[in-house]
């Protein structure tokens, strides 16, 4: 019985370390310093997405059009700047972008009160077909000189630390104070957990849902930002690509629930890292990309059934309803 | 004997006279070409359909762009139908296309099988089909695009020969598994590859023609082996997060970055001069336009039956080194080939 104290996140944070601590004993190369520090790099863009997700799917919401976010106002600064635009103006450009973006988001589903998988289903789709007919020449915009300096953000490191890490670290405390510290965090867990409650206790839940959605944007804009400075371009194809799944992943598979209300940062980096800790381990060992799937979808699914039974559904749990 | 020498030479003098007489003559009336009418009237008011995996990329833009410009002053129309990146999307563009009855059809696959039934019946229906850069098992009136195999071979023997003396350690980044473009270039390196038992592969692994995937993929294989020497990478949109790995563990010139694409300029020659790429084999895009412009004028002016003709024109391939990505042909512009 003592077994069921263990909560998704626990269970997943166990993976995590075993999976580790395996890889550190029986992997030569696994266990350093330099080697770590790329594990977090590589997954760092990941880790900042999943922390925007957790924003939204904590107040019961889910953000599918993240990755518009991420692919078409960072692109429009590079074709901006390629074009001839100077970068402060591009940069302001692309924010006040994902900001409308942001809007539309929150007020679709704030109080147009469509379901959020719809909207931003049907907004991505509107972003990034926004960028391909009418932004960007080509899919991949390029790098061009006057982004010179931008490049600091996905490349080089400060006191040693890549700074992508240094980007994830500053969203994470950023939103960690946000949750945690301020009085609208609470009201995203209150609304997360009983909506109609919230709004009873007079918590303006509109205002505060809006809010979420261009936080979101924005954090998937600057998630975009690091991206393209780190490859030196913005392959904005990357929209039909399967990362958004990636980012619940992250988000679910760290223990936070799609039913809203619980879960924070912490749960974010504990996904982060065991994702990016199997990809950095089976790269080493050089397996063949269907073994990496294989592989991937069997962690994933021992971290879902160890879940389910040592949580079994009950009245409470089984309400709240998944999607 | 002197009579008749007078005779002949007065005769020559005579009809030399007289041509020269005509000759204004021809030139005031001029001189029908026979053959061009026909030719303009085998292209007038045709149309061209194009499906390609995808628009929105320097490939297939280009393309679009090249035949456009070879074939639209003749009076021929070229409709392009996109697909997105889906292939279902792609097979139903293609059949729209064929009950629209256009005079040829330019294919660019997603895999050797998918359209390939549609293919042979577009032919049946007698629509010449011209397909580009990624042949499937159908084959049809005309394939006009790169050798992979060779471009994976030119790649491979460039790493080797950067390796000679270094630690001979290689690494290669594929592009997505179910891209037989993928495969074959991967053939092509390992035709290479086994010739030269001294050569260690690392690590051979898919990035998905994802930069980013490649950047991670190639920080970590760096990390395990500082001492790489070279790597193959399947396509330079993809390899420019292969290059930013290389870069950023300040190991530009001592890895040897072998790449191939269609030879834009930022995409290519750019990034080559900039050292991030020391090979990129080029599959010049405008010339493979003009050569899938050329088959349509030759087949459409034949007259011959799309099912008589099967060929193929493999693109000649350029080699982009820092020795002519300065030069103002090595690489293409989008924007001049859209003029």
């Amino acid at each position: 019985m003592t077994l069921k104290r263990f909560s998704q996140q626990e269970v997943v944070f166990a993976i995590f370390v075993v999976l580790f601590a395996a890889f550190a004993l029986f992997l030569p190369g696994f266990a350093t310093t330099q080697n770590m520090l790329t594990l977090l790099q590589n997954v760092a863009v990941l880790g900042i997405l999943g922390l925007a997700m957790a924003l939204v799917v904590i107040g019961r919401g889910i953000d599918i059009s993240l990755i518009a976010a991420l692919a078409v106002p960072p692109g429009l600064v590079l074709q901006m700047v390629q074009d001839g635009y100077s970068l402060p103006l591009s940069i302001a450009v692309a924010l006040a972008l994902a900001l409308a973006f942001g809007l539309v988001n929150g007020w679709l589903i704030a109080y147009a009160e469509v379901p959020s998988l719809f909207a931003t289903l049907a907004t991505g789709l509107l972003l990034a077909g926004l960028g391909q007919a009418s932004l960007f020449k080509l899919d991949v915009v390029q790098w061009s000189d006057g982004m010179k300096g931008f490049e600091h953000l996905g490349q080089g490191s400060v006191l040693g630390i890549p700074t992508p890490i240094i980007a994830f670290a500053a969203v994470c405390i950023v939103v960690a104070l946000l949750l945690r510290n301020t009085r609208i965090g609470a009201y995203v867990y209150a609304i997360g957990d009983n909506p109609y409650g919230a709004r009873v206790t007079g918590i303006p839940s509109r205002p505060i849902i809006v809010l979420q959605y261009v936080l979101a944007a924005l954090i998937g804009c600057f998630a975009g930002f690091v991206l393209a400075a780190s490859v030196n371009s913005m392959p904005t194809r990357i929209f039909n690509s399967t990362l958004i799944y990636d980012v619940i992943l992250v988000v679910v598979l760290g223990g936070i629930g799609l039913s809203g209300g619980r879960g924070g940062v912490l749960n974010v980096i504990i996904g982060t890292l065991l994702i990016g800790t199997m990809l950095n381990g089976m790269t080493i060992m050089d397996i063949s990309y269907s073994g990496q799937n294989l592989i991937k979808g069997m962690v994933l699914l021992a971290a879902v059934i160890a879940d389910s039974f040592l949580n079994p559904r009950n009245e409470e749990t089984a309400q709240q309803g998944d999607i | 004997m002197f009579n008749t020498k007078s005779r002949i030479a007065a005769f020559f003098v005579g009809a030399g006279l007289a041509a020269c007489a005509a000759v204004p003559a021809f030139a005031q009336q001029g001189l029908d070409e026979p053959f061009q009418a026909s030719f303009k009237k085998a292209l007038e008011g045709k149309t061209i359909g194009y499906v390609p995996v995808a628009m929105n990329f320097d490939l297939t833009e280009g393309w679009f762009a090249g035949v456009k410009k070879e074939l639209e002053p003749y009076g021929v129309k070229v409709v392009v139908r996109d697909p997105n990146w889906s292939t279902s999307a792609g097979a139903q563009a293609l059949t729209t296309l064929i009950s629209e009855k256009p005079a040829a059809i330019i294919v660019h696959n997603p895999d050797v099988q998918t359209y390939a039934k549609l293919m042979q019946r577009a032919e049946k229906e007698g629509i010449y089909i011209i397909q580009v850069n990624m042949g499937s098992v159908y084959r049809s009136a005309a394939f006009v695009g790169a050798n992979w195999i060779e471009i994976g071979e030119r790649n491979a023997n460039a790493v080797i020969k950067a390796c000679q003396g270094k630690s001979n350690k290689v690494a290669i980044v594929q592009g997505a598994l179910s891209a037989a473009t993928s495969a074959y270039t991967l053939k092509g390196v390992e035709n290479v590859f086994a010739k030269h038992p001294e050569i260690k592969v690392v690590s051979s692994q898919a990035a998905d023609w994802d930069a980013a995937k490649a950047k991670a993929i190639t920080q970590t294989v760096l990390k395990q082996n500082p001492d790489l020497c070279g790597i193959v990478g399947f396509w330079d949109g993809m390899d420019i997060g292969t290059a930013a790995a290389v870069k950023e563990a300040g190991l530009t010139g001592k890895v040897f970055v072998a790449t191939s694409g269609g030879g834009e300029r930022k995409g290519a020659c750019e990034l080559v001069k900039s050292g991030a790429f020391d090979l990129d084999v080029s599959y010049d895009v405008p010339t493979q336009a003009a050569d899938m412009a050329g088959m349509i004028k030759w087949l459409l002016s034949s007259g011959i039956k799309p099912s008589e003709a099967k060929g193929s024109i493999y693109t000649t391939l350029t080699d982009i080194t820092k020795d002519n990505a300065d030069s103002q042909t090595a690489c293409w512009n989008l924007s001049d080939l859209k003029k």
